[in-house]
């Protein structure tokens, strides 16, 4: 054993799992999983990772447990502070937290902290064993909105406390991005998303499905009619952005929330699904975040050749390095330094290629980042008969357009302390990509953890 | 799970069911509309909402067969349940939020086709209740497809109906009898046309004409209907809208049929094939032309 590396962990063989929609990574088993937790040094005091951990998890206390085989132990830990380790495991950006600042990384590799955590959650559902429930019920109501990551931690974290929380969720299923966004190869949804959800609900927590807040029921009206004490709103960041150029409402142009939403959330993948999906034979995807890589390799898992569109060069990919790599190995094709004028269609409106121009870059923007240029006349057809647009999501106004005195910014964020979710309006509360814009899993968990404790504190001192 | 309190066939094709969905029927308004679902592995289908009762707690619904969904969806009885109803969604009706006393001011035009009768009835219902009479007219294509049309009666002013056979009431398109109610000396002041897109499109054509104000409403192919998908966008007047939570109701005048017409076709071939394969069954041999 190489104590400067990783132990490595085993994925299915890229060009098989190009062609099926089963887990990508499979994970460490236990003896891996104690060998690479004995390369963690254990940091007594001060340890850089909980630091780097939106959650603060205790980890090396819980890895120090797993290096003694007690998976258990470890389970309970991670539990004291996440509500969701089976999803953190697999979907956190750990590159750039808690293993971006282990010490074990600054001569070699990190410790592979979410591989572990993934270890530990998995071993603890196969072993059905729970996370620890809430100590005694005051019977205070409170409701949060939406059933995604924020949502559900603050919900699990309130329940904990012993709070009676009822989630109202828009879609027929509960988990909000994990359930329609993040795909099945990525995140099991029945394996591992509906019993983590499972975990949240046998704390006591109830989750109301088909409830569009701001349409079903005001805030107001759970406040004032149903009895809720406090609210917290974790609704997410829903609306797709598309790029506004010619010829975007043609046939075979989708938002990569369309696209995934259809896949993922309605099982368009399987033949046997009601919900239909455009199978293309060329597909573009814009842009190249996690949800680019994400509709890509799906639309690559349903027979399609796969080009990624992206402005910038390869150094400005917003997905993490874990996705491009995955997507790589697997054939998507990589059109850097590439960004669309006009999609063309033909007479009936049917995608027939999309033109672009190359790009090049410039002088840093604000965002420090080399701003990139068209160069002129560069421009060039792709013949393609389908178009992803992934170009980022922004907050549903349904809510905030129709809640009274709750304020938000001029991105129609809703505007809340970052410490405890604190609103404009009285007993109202959130967090996640609702308050943040689209940003990931584990920084949504965080703002639910910090709503829960503003609620809490709120709710003792009323 | 949301129980069937009541189902019927309307007409050919055309079904109406009574839903106990609590929440809907306390918040919706005219305009508005509902997705469903029948069981844990159904698509989510966007529905009129063709009227509610709030003490009973009820939605009443219509739709119209055009797909394998709708389909399935026909065969529900009374004392089933839908697994998922979720609403209201989409804007209400301006009317609804428009002051009463200038409305009563306004002498409003219905116009609705097929199955377009449906939406159209809460509307006009609560103007009726508003204490405002809208003239009705409805087109069918032919006698045995009309539906509803006691129902309206007792809400509309003047209620006018045509079929394109001649079958029954008048003879022509609807476009005809707005014409001709034009040319008798009656004047509008606003039109609300539903139906299938193709009439609203030849409706708003002429109203323009007759510079009379329209609103339409759309029915998109839409998946989640809460402005996540995009799936729905229209454009109108130059911008693009997403029907789920912009509309469904859009100025008529500022709608581009052409292209709406044209998404409405993104997954028709998919639909039909899997259609004809449900309805054929073993005896599917591949004469939608797509299948091997």
């Amino acid at each position: 054993m190489d104590v400067l590396k990783k132990t490595p962990v085993r994925e299915q063989d890229a060009k098989v799992r190009a062609t099926n929609f089963e887990e990508v990574c499979l994970g460490y088993n236990k003896e891996e999983a104690m060998e690479e937790a004995s390369r963690c040094i254990g940091c007594k005091n001060n340890a850089q990772c909980i630091q780097g951990c939106p959650v603060a998890i205790d980890i090396p206390a819980f890895i120090g447990q797993v290096k003694e085989g007690n998976i258990e132990k470890a389970y309970q830990i991670i539990s004291e502070s996440s509500a969701l380790p089976a999803v953190c495991g697999r979907v956190c950006p750990q590159e750039s937290q808690c293993e971006g600042k282990c010490i074990r990384g600054i001569k070699g590799e990190p410790i592979s902290i979410g591989k572990l955590e993934r270890f530990v959650a998995d071993w603890a559902r196969e072993n059905d064993i729970k996370p620890e429930g809430a100590a005694e019920k005051n019977g205070k109501k409170v409701a949060v909105i939406g059933s995604g990551p924020a949502g559900l931690t603050c919900a699990g974290d309130l329940a904990k406390m012993g709070y009676d929380v009822t989630i109202f969720e828009a879609l027929h299923e509960p988990g909000g991005v994990l359930v329609y966004g993040i795909p099945e190869f990525r995140l099991p949804k029945q394996a591992v998303v509906a019993k983590e959800i499972e975990n949240v609900k046998s704390l006591g927590v109830k989750i109301e499905t088909n409830v569009v807040v701001g349409k079903s029921v005001t805030i107001d009206e759970l406040i004032s009619e149903e009895g809720f004490e406090a609210v917290f709103i974790g609704s997410g960041a829903g609306l797709p952005k598309f790029m506004g150029i010619p010829g975007e409402n043609a046939n075979g142009v989708f938002s990569a929330n369309e696209y995934l939403t259809r896949s993922n959330l309605m099982k368009a993948f399987n033949e046997d699904s009601d919900t239909p999906i455009m199978r293309g034979k060329k597909v573009a995807v814009v842009g190249g975040g996690n949800v680019a890589m994400d509709a890509a390799r799906t639309a690559l898992r349903l027979g399609a050749e796969v080009h990624i569109v992206y402005r910038r060069s390869e150094e400005e990919l917003p997905a993490r390095v874990e996705e491009v790599h995955h997507a790589k190995e697997e054939g998507i094709i990589f059109d850097l330094l590439t960004n669309p004028v006009e999609i063309l269609s033909d007479e009936k409106g049917w995608v027939t290629g999309m033109k672009c121009i190359r790009m090049e870059l410039g002088e840093a923007d604000e965002s420090g980042r080399r701003r990139p240029v068209e160069v002129a006349g560069s421009e060039f057809v792709i013949d393609v008969d389908t178009v992803i647009m992934s170009l980022g999501t922004s907050p549903n106004p349904l809510i905030s357009s129709t809640t009274e005195g709750l304020d938000v910014n001029k991105w129609k964020c809703i505007v809340a302390a970052e410490e405890n979710g604190q609103t404009s309006k009285e007993g109202v509360y959130a967090g996640g990509d609702a308050v943040t814009g689209a940003a990931t899993v584990i920084l949504a968990m965080g703002a639910g953890k910090a709503g829960a404790k503003g609620i809490d504190e709120y709710l003792r001192n009323k | 799970m949301y129980k069937i309190l009541n189902a019927k066939e309307l007409t050919t094709n055309i079904y109406q069911m009574e839903v106990e969905a609590k929440r809907v029927a306390k918040s919706c308004n005219p305009g508005q509309f509902i997705i469903a679902r029948m069981d844990a592995d159904g698509e989510r289908i966007p529905l009129t909402i063709c009227d509610y009762d709030r003490e009973k707690g009820t939605i009443t619904i219509v739709f119209q067969i055009v797909g394998a969904s709708t389909q399935k969806m026909a065969a529900l009885k009374a004392g089933d349940s839908f697994h998922d109803f979720v609403g209201p969604l989409g804007c209400a009706s301006e009317f609804v939020s428009e002051d009463l006393e200038e409305l009563k001011k306004k002498k409003m035009l219905f116009v609705a086709g097929g199955v377009g009768t449906a939406p159209v009835y809460p509307q006009v219902k609560w103007l009726h209740e508003h204490g405002i009479a809208a003239d009705v007219i409805v087109g069918s294509k032919t006698k045995d497809l009309l539906i509803l049309e006691k129902e309206m009666e007792a809400v509309a002013g003047n209620l006018y109906v045509t079929t394109d056979d001649g079958s029954y009431g008048r003879s022509g398109m609807v476009t005809q009898v707005i014409k001709d109610l034009v040319a008798e000396g009656n004047h509008y002041d606003v039109c609300v046309a539903i139906g299938p897109m193709i009439m609203m499109k030849f409706v708003c054509l002429l109203t323009k004409e007759l510079e009379i104000p329209t609103i339409v409403s759309l029915n998109p192919i839409m998946v989640d209907g809460t402005g996540m998908c995009g799936a729905c966008r229209v454009t109108v007047g130059g911008k693009v809208k997403f029907a789920c939570v912009d509309g469904p109701e859009f100025d008529g005048h500022q709608v581009d049929f052409d292209e709406a017409m044209q998404r409405q076709q993104i997954y028709k071939t998919k639909e039909g094939r899997d259609f004809l394969k449900a309805k054929e069954g073993d005896t599917h041999h591949g004469g939608c032309g797509n299948c091997q």
